[in-house]
C-alpha cells in the first residue's frame, strides 16, 4: 500500500503545488488522480518515486518511508509511463523495453526474451522488435511505453496522462487494454489524468484534486457520481453525471418483452394479434431487421439503432439504445446477435429508479434528474 | 602541371607528409575541443544559468583573430605545432559547446523524465540518452569545426613554417611558383571535402534510428552556428 500522509509541496517562489494531501492507495487496484491543470496531480505522482521531493509530510510504500530508500532502487521498482510514451528514439523497440532489466544486470538473452514476452502481452506484433520508435504509430508507442514500464515486473506502476496524446478511438483501445492487463497482473497503479471520463472508466478509487493541490474528494467512481462532495466536484464531473452513473448499473434485471418481436415470415394473424404500436421484425436467424409500424405495409422498416446485450452492457447502454431508437424501444440481443427481447424507455426508467433506490435508500432527487437528462439526451 | 608536386626542399617534407601534418594539426584540435565540450555542455544542461555566460565567452573567444593568439602563445609554446593547435582547439570548442548543448536540450522532456523515472543517474542519462539523441546536432557541429580547422591550419605558415599545406602556399609566393599555391589550395579543399564526407557517413552509421526522409523529429543543426562557421 502507498500511503501519502499530509504531504505538501511548496516551491521556493511560494507556489503551493500540493497542499497537505493525504491518500491511502490500495494494493492491486487502479487509483486515479484527476483534476484541472495546476491541481498538483503530476507533482503528487512524482513525489511517489521522488522525482519531486515533498516539502512536508511523508510517503510510505508498504510502511517504509520512500525518503529512506536509495532513489535508483526505488525507481527501478516502480514502472513509469508518461504522455507521448517518452521512448528512447535511438533504441529499438526491444531495447527500449529491456532498459530496466539491462540496468538490473540481466543477461542480453534473458532481457530480449522478456521484451518479446511483454510485446505479446501488450498486443504488439513481434516483428516490431527491431524497429525504431519513429516507425510506430502513437498508439503503438504508448503500448511500448507500458511494456517498458512492466519489464522488471515492478509491483507499482505510475502512469502520468499516458493516453492523453492519442486520438479517442486509440485511447479507448488502450484503456481497455490496461483494464485487461490489470486483471492479469494486479499491479498497484497510480494513474494521473485530467479527463474525468477516463478516471471514471479506469479507477477503482478516484481522487479529485482542485487548484492549489487540495483534495476535493476521494471515492469510488460510482459514489463520486452519486454524491459529489461539493460544487467543485459536481462541476468537474460535468452536466451528465446522472447518465454516466448508469454505467455502473447492470442491465441484466431489465424486464424484456418478446410480444412485439415477430419473424419476417410470420403470418398476418400473428401480426394482427400484437397490440404494441411497433413490431420488431427479425430475419430467419432471429437477428433484428427493423421496426415496422402497426398497420403499415411490410416493406418500410425503421432502423432499430444499436442493440445492447443484457448483463454485458450497462443500463446506460440500454438507455442509449432506447433513446437512439426511433420507436423509443431498445433491442436486446445475445452474443450471436439474436434478439432476446425489446424494452421501452419507460421500463428502463423504472429500472434506473429501482437501481438508485437500491444503491442509496435516501436518494430522492437523483432519479428525477436522471429522467430529465434522458429526455434531453 | 610541370612541378605541381615538386615541393621545394626548404619545406623539408613531401606532399603526402604535408597532408599528414595538415590533418594532424587540424583534427587533433577538433578532437580536443570535443573532449572539452562534452563535459562543458553537460554542465550547461545541468545548470541552465551557466549556458548564456558560456555562450557569450566562447563567442568572444571566437572573435579573437588566430594571429593574435599566435603572438600571445609563441612566448610560451614557441614556434611549434602546439602554438597552431591551441587556438584551433579553442575555436572548435566554441562551435561544439553550443552544438552539443542545443542538441542535448532538444531531447524531449518526456524522454528525460522517463529516463529519470527508470533510475538513470545524471551522468548515465547524459551518456546513454542525451548524447546519442544529440548525435546529429553534434556531428553537424563537428562538420563546421573540422572544415574551419582545416582551412585555418594554413595560417600556421606565419609562425615558423607550422602551417603544413599553408607552408606550400607560402613557398609558392616566395619562389613565384603559382602551381604550388594552386596545389596547396586544391589539396586543402579536397581534405575538407573528404573529412566532411566521412562525418556524414559517420552520422549515417550512428543514427539508424532517424527517419531517412523528413528529419524534423530530431535535433536540427544549429542555424546560427552554421552561419557563424561560414563567416570565418
Amino acid at each position: 500500500m502507498i500511503r501519502i500522509d499530509s504531504v505538501t509541496k511548496r516551491y521556493p517562489d511560494g507556489t503551493v503545488a500540493v497542499d497537505r494531501l493525504s491518500l491511502e492507495i490500495p494494493d492491486r487496484s487502479i487509483t486515479v488522480l484527476v483534476g484541472p491543470s495546476g491541481c498538483g496531480k503530476t507533482t503528487t505522482l512524482r513525489m511517489i518515486n521522488r522525482m519531486v521531493e515533498p516539502t512536508e509530510g511523508t510517503i510510505l510504500l508498504d510502511g517504509e518511508d520512500v525518503q529512506h530508500q536509495p532513489v535508483t532502487t526505488l525507481r527501478r521498482n516502480m514502472g513509469y509511463v508518461i504522455q507521448n510514451a517518452g521512448l528512447f528514439q535511438h533504441r529499438t523497440i526491444a531495447d527500449n523495453i529491456a532498459t530496466v532489466p539491462r540496468m538490473l544486470g540481466w543477461g542480453k538473452q534473458r532481457a530480449r526474451e522478456r521484451a518479446a514476452e511483454l510485446m505479446e502481452r501488450v498486443g504488439l506484433d513481434a516483428s516490431l522488435a527491431r524497429r525504431y520508435p519513429y516507425q510506430l504509430s502513437g498508439g503503438q508507442q504508448q503500448r511500448v511505453g507500458v511494456a517498458r514500464a512492466l519489464a522488471a515486473d515492478p509491483p507499482v506502476l505510475l502512469m502520468d496522462e499516458p493516453f492523453s496524446a492519442v486520438d479517442p478511438v486509440v485511447r479507448k483501445g488502450l484503456q481497455d487494454e490496461l483494464l485487461r492487463l490489470q486483471d492479469e497482473l494486479g499491479k498497484t497503479i497510480v494513474f494521473v489524468t485530467h479527463d474525468i471520463d477516463e478516471a471514471i472508466r479506469l479507477g477503482t478509487m478516484v481522487a479529485v484534486l482542485r487548484e492549489g493541490g487540495r483534495l476535493a474528494q476521494y471515492a469510488p467512481p460510482a459514489e463520486l457520481l452519486s454524491n459529489p462532495a461539493d460544487a467543485f466536484v459536481e462541476d468537474f464531473l460535468g452536466a451528465d453525471r446522472g447518465i454516466r452513473r448508469l454505467s455502473f448499473y447492470t442491465s441484466d434485471a431489465l424486464e424484456l418483452t418478446t410480444d412485439a418481436v415477430v419473424p419476417a415470415d410470420a403470418p398476418a394473424e400473428r401480426l394482427a394479434a400484437v397490440e404494441a404500436p411497433y413490431l420488431l421484425v427479425t430475419d430467419v436467424d432471429g437477428r433484428p431487421r427493423g421496426w415496422r409500424e402497426r398497420g403499415s405495409d411490410g416493406d418500410r422498416l425503421l432502423s432499430y439503432g444499436r442493440p445492447f446485450r443484457p448483463g454485458v452492457d450497462s443500463l446506460r447502454a440500454a438507455l442509449d439504445c432506447a433513446v437512439l431508437s426511433p420507436t423509443g424501444w431498445a433491442v436486446a440481443v445475445d452474443a450471436d446477435g439474436k434478439v432476446t427481447g425489446v424494452v421501452s424507455q419507460q421500463t428502463i426508467g423504472e429500472a434506473i429508479r429501482a437501481a438508485h433506490t437500491h444503491a442509496e435508500p435516501d436518494a430522492g432527487e437523483d432519479p428525477a434528474r436522471g429522467e430529465d437528462e434522458k429526455v434531453a439526451g | 602541371m610541370n612541378g605541381f608536386f615538386d615541393i621545394p626542399s626548404d619545406l623539408q617534407n613531401t606532399w603526402t607528409g604535408l597532408i599528414g601534418m595538415h590533418l594532424r594539426e587540424a583534427l587533433l584540435p577538433v578532437a580536443a575541443g570535443l573532449l572539452l565540450a562534452l563535459p562543458l555542455a553537460l554542465l550547461c544542461d545541468r545548470f541552465r544559468w551557466l549556458y548564456p555566460p558560456v555562450l557569450g565567452l566562447t563567442t568572444i573567444l571566437y572573435a579573437v583573430p588566430s594571429l593574435a593568439f599566435f603572438v600571445v602563445l609563441i612566448d610560451y609554446t614557441g614556434q611549434t605545432e602546439l602554438t597552431v593547435m591551441i587556438p584551433l582547439a579553442l575555436y572548435s570548442l566554441v562551435v561544439l559547446v553550443p552544438a552539443i548543448a542545443d542538441g542535448v536540450r532538444s531531447v524531449p522532456d518526456e524522454t528525460l523524465s522517463a529516463a529519470t523515472a527508470m533510475g538513470f543517474g545524471p551522468v548515465r542519462r547524459y551518456l546513454q540518452v542525451q548524447l546519442p539523441i544529440a548525435a546529429p546536432a553534434i556531428i553537424a557541429g563537428l562538420r563546421v569545426a573540422t572544415a574551419s580547422s582545416i582551412s585555418l591550419v594554413s595560417v600556421g605558415a606565419l609562425i615558423g613554417n607550422q602551417g603544413a599545406l599553408g607552408n606550400l602556399m607560402a613557398a609558392g609566393l616566395k619562389y613565384d611558383r603559382p602551381e604550388l599555391a594552386a596545389n596547396a589550395v586544391l589539396t586543402t579543399a579536397l581534405l575538407a571535402v573528404l573529412c566532411d564526407v566521412a562525418l556524414v557517413a559517420l552520422r549515417r552509421v550512428l543514427t539508424p534510428w532517424m527517419p531517412r526522409s523528413g528529419r524534423e523529429r530530431t535535433a536540427a543543426p544549429h542555424e546560427e552556428l552554421l552561419t557563424k562557421g561560414a563567416a570565418r
